[in-house]
């Protein structure tokens, strides 16, 4: 129940980091809050030769409100960005998935850019990445002659040296159980949530066999009304229920509706039938997706609800 | 080969401690045996029980899921820095008198995050108590006289202000 040793690299700068990670590969793990790493290597279930610990890129800890989004750095703990008014104001879905990340004292440590990259189906925060469409940045050493592939490319110079950054959307950055399109080399230095639209609403419901501990399923919701408040667009993306985030569009079965008398129990059948749920000690494939039948009507009627009071 | 070691510097409990620690020392362990501070106590190594809970710039943090030389230079408070000297703190009053302990391995990590949550919210719900100590596991007293001792560490708190 100790961590193997590791060569422990503590970076001044992204450059110097991404330094380290362009040497070392695949050889080389990132430790921000350590909060999903920090277990891992106790019960050594992970063993990297070298650890590049970015807790002194104090420059990566910001939470930014944009006017079509947060913006949200990989050194940002999940408390700060739960209790962040201006990110809850403009896209509520962080602070009610954040209220189930873990307990408080692990949230004071753990990172959101952290959790994105660790990429545990189980996890609340890759299910609201990607239902929102949000993404996540990567940057890797390299300069004017190597531009990386990637949905769109920008270039920074930092201290010390260039350094080229590409952004990931949700649904390529989640490539199977705890993988995700970072590749070797790779640093996140931030991630995406697009704001909620106008007219719209967002819930999370998720039903875990302890407080605080990984959800048997769960279900995160976001529901669009059009100016005669029907619904124009309804989507939920499923926790442990497949392996990676499950995103199921359920507009059609909503119907062009008021939410009162919108489609909702056809809605979570249609996403029960997309699910590919596991079983496991903790519950069976069969029961899980039962509850993401019922989590998924209860979200989506709540969301719709925000939508109607928004 | 011997493993490298890295020279740190902590104040813990308003005291400045050195330690040469190799990268993977956890900061539960740095504090119980390159400083010999036994209070805070090691359950579970894995972030669940909650015992290892100390103060880390005054936010509780589990210190089996944290690397001794990330924190470097930064103040750790444990469960021995709680007291005023002699006199222990209302939170550990709060303790004693509604029984909120028996074995006591569980406690110095519930003293720690209630310490936190109590200068938070100086009058918490039941709710709000039971959120608060939901990263805490007792396996002995039960939780019941855990909640009543929140609710009169935040009294005691509030007749000395």
């Amino acid at each position: 129940m100790k961590p193997p040793p590791f060569d422990y690299h503590a970076p001044r700068s992204v450059a110097e980091a991404l330094d380290v990670l362009a040497a070392e590969g695949e050889r080389a793990k990132v430790l921000a809050g350590g909060q999903s790493l920090i277990p891992l290597l106790n019960m050594r279930l992970a063993a990297p030769g070298h650890l590049v610990d970015i807790n002194r890129l104090t420059g990566l800890a910001g939470v930014e409100v944009e006017p079509d989004g947060v913006r949200i750095g990989a050194l940002a703990r999940h408390a700060e960005v739960e209790r962040s008014e201006p990110a809850a104001a403009a896209q509520p879905l962080l602070r009610q998935a954040l209220g189930l990340v873990a307990h408080p004292v692990v949230r004071n440590r753990g990172t959101v850019v952290g959790s994105l990259v660790h990429a545990d189906p189980a996890a609340e925060l890759p299910a609201v990445l990607t239902l929102l469409g949000g993404s996540v940045r990567l940057a890797r050493r390299g300069g004017p002659g190597t531009p990386a592939a990637g949905s769109s490319t920008a270039q920074d110079v930092a201290a010390g040296g260039s350094f080229v950054v590409r952004d990931v959307a949700a649904g390529e950055f989640f490539t199977g159980p705890l993988e995700s399109a970072a590749g070797p080399g790779e640093l996140a230095v931030s991630a995406f949530f697009p704001a909620l639209p106008p007219r719209s609403g967002t819930a999370f419901r998720e039903v875990a066999r302890r407080h605080g501990d990984y959800a048997l399923a769960g279900v995160a919701a976001l529901v669009v009304l059009d100016d005669d408040l029907r619904i124009t667009s309804a989507a939920v993306a499923c926790v442990s229920a497949g392996p990676v985030p499950l995103l199921v569009d359920v507009t059609g079965e909503c119907g062009h509706r008021p939410p009162a008398s919108a489609g909702w129990a056809g809605a979570a059948r249609a996403v029960q039938d997309r699910a590919e749920p596991e079983d496991d000690i903790h519950a069976t494939a069969g029961y899980r997706r039962h509850l993401i039948g019922v989590l998924a009507e209860r979200a989506l009627r709540d969301a719709a609800r925000e939508a109607l009071n928004g | 080969m011997a493993e490298r070691t890295h020279d740190i510097t902590l104040v813990v409990n308003g005291t400045v401690r050195r330690a040469a620690v190799p990268g993977r020392r956890l900061l539960s362990d740095c504090l119980r045996h390159d400083l010999g501070l036994t209070g805070t106590h090691v359950g579970c190594e894995h972030g669940v029980c909650g015992c290892c809970t100390v103060l880390l710039d005054g936010e509780p943090v589990r210190s089996c899921l944290t690397f001794a030389v990330t924190v470097d230079g930064r103040e750790i408070t444990t469960v021995e820095g709680l007291a005023d000297g002699e006199r222990m703190s209302p939170v550990q009053r709060a303790f004693a008198e509604c029984h909120g302990l028996q074995c006591g391995f569980c406690t110095p990590g519930f003293l720690c995050t209630v310490t936190a949550l109590l200068r938070d919210n100086p009058v918490p719900t039941d709710e709000e108590v039971l959120e608060g100590i939901s990263g805490n596991l007792c396996r002995c007293t039960g939780y019941q006289n855990i909640v009543k001792a929140v609710h009169r560490a935040a009294e005691i708190m509030a007749e000395e202000s």
